[in-house]
This record gives structure tokens, sequence and C-alpha cells, in this order.
């Protein structure tokens, strides 16, 4: 660019920029944990992003190799920690798929109605952070009032709120409790005295019934904000072809059309979870999208989880109709020292996040041969890349945020 | 497809380059010689009716017992394993591809088993090698920039092989 000055000496605007090599990371707030981003910029155009990991690396699956089964369902709630449950639930399908173990009626409610709670309480970090990484933080502090609610009512099943280990082989570690105090915070929500007594599922409903009248107020603070929009539509395009390619899964792969859900097209072992409950997919593009929205564009990405929401609350509602009339029992036995038959099994389970799959190798001992978490982080992050390429500095929290992803799961 | 109908397409395409298969497992698979595996990879994503466009997972597998009393009962040879779980978009069915590699190549410990690349085919290839590359040992010939993508590139040694052995100190950080 060059314009005409009156005196050329005082300033001259043909200016160059060199190429730089910009840091952003380990510690960088929107970067969601300890990634760290090599960009080659000219000015504040990228030309070139390296994704650094490994900062969180515990080398889990080595871990697992050494340990029974059930002892590394732990370790499985540290990988993605912002879905304890749901990663949980997915290597408990796994090893069940190696040993041949069908679950009873009652542990396939629990663990739906569970599963899909973690979903609720993940997206509602994933769409308040990436509020906060594109400067807005109401939403944030929005969706952690939500999610200590959630927390509060799996601390009442389980004892822990980030770290459950919950889900186990054979089905779950305890069935939902008769009665409980109802959580705090969501007593003075819905302005309930503080000592009511009343049993989870009474306690869940009350939540669910209270949150759902607050996504509309998501909606206008995130989805239909002006700012917001201009921020996330029309960039980061994914086309379908790209996204399958490098693996993408989860709403970052339904965002960019493909109408794939491990919960309709998964293996029987684990749609048979899913028999009979009515739920809905969304898959872009959306007929309510802003006219500025690209199919396979940030906004697309954010919107998926926005809708998968109201789907989870809808099934939570199911099941736990379902439960108290679930036939079974809450957990099959499945002693410490079973020894894994030999064999091999790869189960991918519909996780917040994408498709996580466990793969574990038994040869006739206790602890497998090999316990391989597949990360669906590890594979949509593979992505930022070439999404980055081109654009400002400034939209790479965006790109990045929409493609939610968690450190612990990608280093595991 | 069924995993016995994709079988049979290969070994009539592709020969003695399918070097096994096992049809009964849980998860079925194909056993491919180290030197075909791209182009049957190749063929397995390009062919219609098979349309295999996802790789959902790449791994290996390190098959060692170190214990010498344990390994009587082990009941595999010592080997490394390259394992790729295909899936297809299009036609919803899935398939394991395995590789056979030796633990060292050419018996010589410390020099690691080769096999090329398919991060041509899939780009997540590309990833899922540099991490069997920094965790099991194994070089990936053709990857386009094979280097660790876990550990520090001064690491030393792969940690999911089974023999081993935990540093003991790591730039002044006591191991164990």
């Amino acid at each position: 660019m060059s314009l005409q000055l009156e005196d050329p000496r005082i300033i001259e605007f043909d200016v160059r920029t060199d190429e730089m090599l910009v840091n952003m990371g380990p510690q960088h707030p929107s970067t969601h944990g300890v990634l760290r981003l090599l960009l080659k910029t000219d000015g504040e155009v990228i030309h070139e992003v390296t994704p650094h990991l490994g900062y969180l690396h515990r080398s889990a699956e080595k871990i697992g190799e050494n340990l029974a089964p059930q002892q590394w369902i732990p370790y499985t709630d540290r990988m993605d920690y912002l879905a304890g449950m749901n990663m949980n639930l997915g290597w408990s399908l796994a090893v069940e798929k190696l040993i041949k173990m069908e679950v009873p009626d009652k542990a396939m409610v629990l663990r739906v109605a569970i599963a899909e709670m973690g979903r609720i309480a993940s997206h509602l970090v994933g769409m308040g952070a990436y509020g906060l990484d594109l400067g807005t933080f109401s939403p944030f502090l929005y969706a952690f009032r939500e999610r200590e609610i959630i927390l509060d009512l799996f601390e009442e099943v389980c004892g822990a709120r980030l770290t459950y280990s919950y889900i186990t082989i054979g089905g779950t570690t305890h069935e939902l409790p008769a009665q409980i105090t109802i959580p705090p915070g969501l007593a003075a929500l819905i302005g309930e005295k503080m000592d009511r007594k009343l049993s989870w599922i009474e306690a869940c409903l009350l939540f669910l019934d209270w949150l759902e009248k607050r996504i509309p107020e998501y909606h206008t603070l995130l989805t239909e904000n002006q700012i917001f929009i201009k921020r996330t539509a029309g960039l980061g395009i994914m086309p379908r072809e790209m996204a399958i390619d490098y693996g993408c899964t989860g709403p970052v792969l339904r965002g960019s059309g493909v109408n794939h859900d491990l919960r309709r097209d998964g293996e029987p072992i684990y749609t048979r979870m899913y028999a009979g409950y009515d739920f809905d997919i969304p898959v872009a593009p959306f007929s309510n999208a802003p006219p500025e929205a690209v199919l396979g564009d940030n906004w697309c990405r954010f919107y998926v989880r926005m809708r998968e929401v109201a789907q989870s609350i809808r099934l939570v509602r199911q099941a736990l109709e379902r439960y108290p009339k679930a036939t079974g029992v809450s957990r099959l036995p499945f002693k410490m020292a079973t020894k894994l038959p030999r064999g091999e099994a790869y189960l991918e389970t519909e996780c917040p996040r994408g498709q996580m799959g466990f793969y574990v190798i038994g040869n006739d001992a206790v602890n497998p041969l090999r316990a391989r978490a597949k990360s669906s982080s590890f594979c949509n992050l593979s992505v930022t890349a070439p999404l980055c390429a081109g654009c400002l500095i400034a939209d790479i929290p965006a790109i990045v945020g929409s493609l939610d992803v968690v450190m612990g799961e990608i280093d595991r | 497809m069924t995993a016995a109908d994709i079988h049979q397409k290969l070994v009539a395409k592709f020969g003695d380059k399918i070097t096994g298969a096992n049809l009964e497992a849980i998860d079925p698979w194909v056993e491919v010689a180290p030197a075909a595996i791209v182009e049957v990879a190749a063929y397995l994503k390009s062919d219609p009716a098979l349309a295999f466009d996802a790789l959902n997972n790449l791994c290996g597998v390190d098959y060692l017992e170190p214990d010498p009393k344990k390994a009587a009962k082990f009941g595999h040879e010592p080997h490394v394993e390259v394992v790729y779980h295909l899936y297809s978009y299009t036609h919803r069915h899935a398939l394991v591809v395995k590789v056979k590699l030796p633990r060292w190549q050419g018996g010589v410990a410390g020099k690691l088993p080769e096999v090329p690349s398919v991060s041509g085919v899939w780009a997540i290839a590309d990833w899922h090698e540099r991490e069997a590359f920094d965790l099991v040992g194994i070089q990936f010939t053709g990857h386009p920039n094979l280097h660790r993508i876990l550990c520090a590139e001064d690491w030393v040694g792969h940690a999911l092989r089974k023999d081993y052995e935990f540093p003991l100190e790591y730039h002044g950080i006591r191991g164990r």
C-alpha cells in the first residue's frame, strides 16, 4: 500500500515487516491448558502455526499396562478432566467388549443419565470459556454457576467433583442416592429452603427445568451477539473432506456437515445403551444461522455444542424416567484378579469433545498387554496448522477455542 | 461389506502382500506386508466399495515379556506391531489392519524397525505416527516431520517398549 504524502520525509508508508517467530503459550489463557503454538507471522498475518504438545505428558498408556483395568479408571478421569464420567465410560465399555460382558438395564440407564449430565457440564465449560477467549466474560460466570450444580449432584452420587471414577467395569459404583439435601446453588437459584431433602432424581429434574429456561439467555449472550458472530462466523472454515482426513470427530465433525454420532451410529455395545431414547443429532448447516456463517466455520462448531446441550437435557429426562422401573443390578461383579482373555478390542464412544477410542489387548493376564487411549482432542488439534494459516493473530484463540480441546487428554 | 468380503477383495488384488488375517476376532483384522502398506492403504481409501476415508486410530504395540520366567506362557513371538483402525463414513464399516515388524531392525538393539508412512493417505496419520515413533520406537520412512511429539526432543528411549528402562535423571531432575 502506498499513500501520497505532502512531505515524504516525514514518514515512509511503504513499510515491510520481517517475518517473526512468536511463542503463544504454553501459559496463555486462551490456549485451554498448556499448549504452545509457535507462530511464524508477518506483522499480524500468520504464515505458519506449529503446535508443540506434551507439557502434560504422563505416559498414561504405560501406567495402564501395569495396572488392572479397574485401577486404570482414575487415570482416564485425568485425561479429559472436564468430562471424567464420559472417559470412565469409554474405558469400561472397551474392557466389557473384550470380556464380552453385557451390563444390565439399570446400569445402562444410570450410565446414560450420568454421561449426558457430564456432556452438559463439559459443554458449559466449552461454551463459557469460548466466550472468554473472545472477550465476553459474563457467559463464563453463568456457565460455571450452572456447572457448579451439576458437580454438586455428581458429588452426591459418587463423592467426587472432578475425578469421579464412578462408571466402572460392570456398571457403576453406586446407585443414585434416595435422599439428598438440595444443592445450595440450586436452592438459592430457585428460591428453595437450603435444608430441603429430596431424592437425587427430583433434584436433577429441578435443575434441568431451571437450566432449560436459561438456554435462550445463552443464545442472546453468544449465538446471536453481533460481536460474537463477527469474531466466529466465516472464520476457520473446515470443509467436510478436510475434517474427515484430519480425523476430526464430535462437534467439530458435525459442524462441518457430517451427520455422524456414535450414540446412533456406533458399535452395538454402545448404541444399545441409547436404544429407545428420543433425541436429535444437531448437524450443520443450520436454518437459523446468521448470513455470515459458512458451513464448517467456528460459529457452526460452537452452535452444534449449544444444540447438543438441549438434546442431552432430553436424554437425561428420559433416563431418569426409566430409572425407577429399570431391572437388574447397577453393577455386575468383576474381580480385580480377573485375567483378561487373549484378544483385543477397540471401541470409540461419543465423548463431549469427539470420539474417544480405547484399545485394550488382553493376554491371559490381569494387566492388559496394551492400554491405548486415542484422544479425540489430539486429532481435533492436528487441524490447527492448516486452519490458522493466513489468518490474524487475534483469530487464533477463536479458531483453537472452537475446536474445544483439553490438553490433559491430548498429552495423556 | 463384512470383514471376510474385504479380506477376499484384498487378497484378490494384492495376493501374497496380504500376509494373514483373523476374521473371527472381536475386531477382525488383516495383516499386510510392511513394504506394501502404503499401496494397500491408498487402495482401501480410494476404492469406492471400501472407501475407508477415516483413520480412527494408529498405534504401535510391543509384544515382549521381559521377565524370562513368564516368557514361556506369553504366547507371542517378540515383535512390534503397527495397528491401523479404519472406518468408512460412506459405508459405515470398520477394519483393522496390522503390520508386523521385528523389534529391532536386523536384530541390532537400538536400530528402530522401519515401515513406510501412510501420512500421504490420511492426514491424521502424521501425528499418530509421530506419537508411535515417540512412544513405541517405530521409524516411519517417508514421514514429512518425524520428531517426538509428546516427549521432549532430547528424551532417550521409547516408553512403551516393554524393556524400556526408566531414566535415573533428566536434566538434574531425579527420575526414581
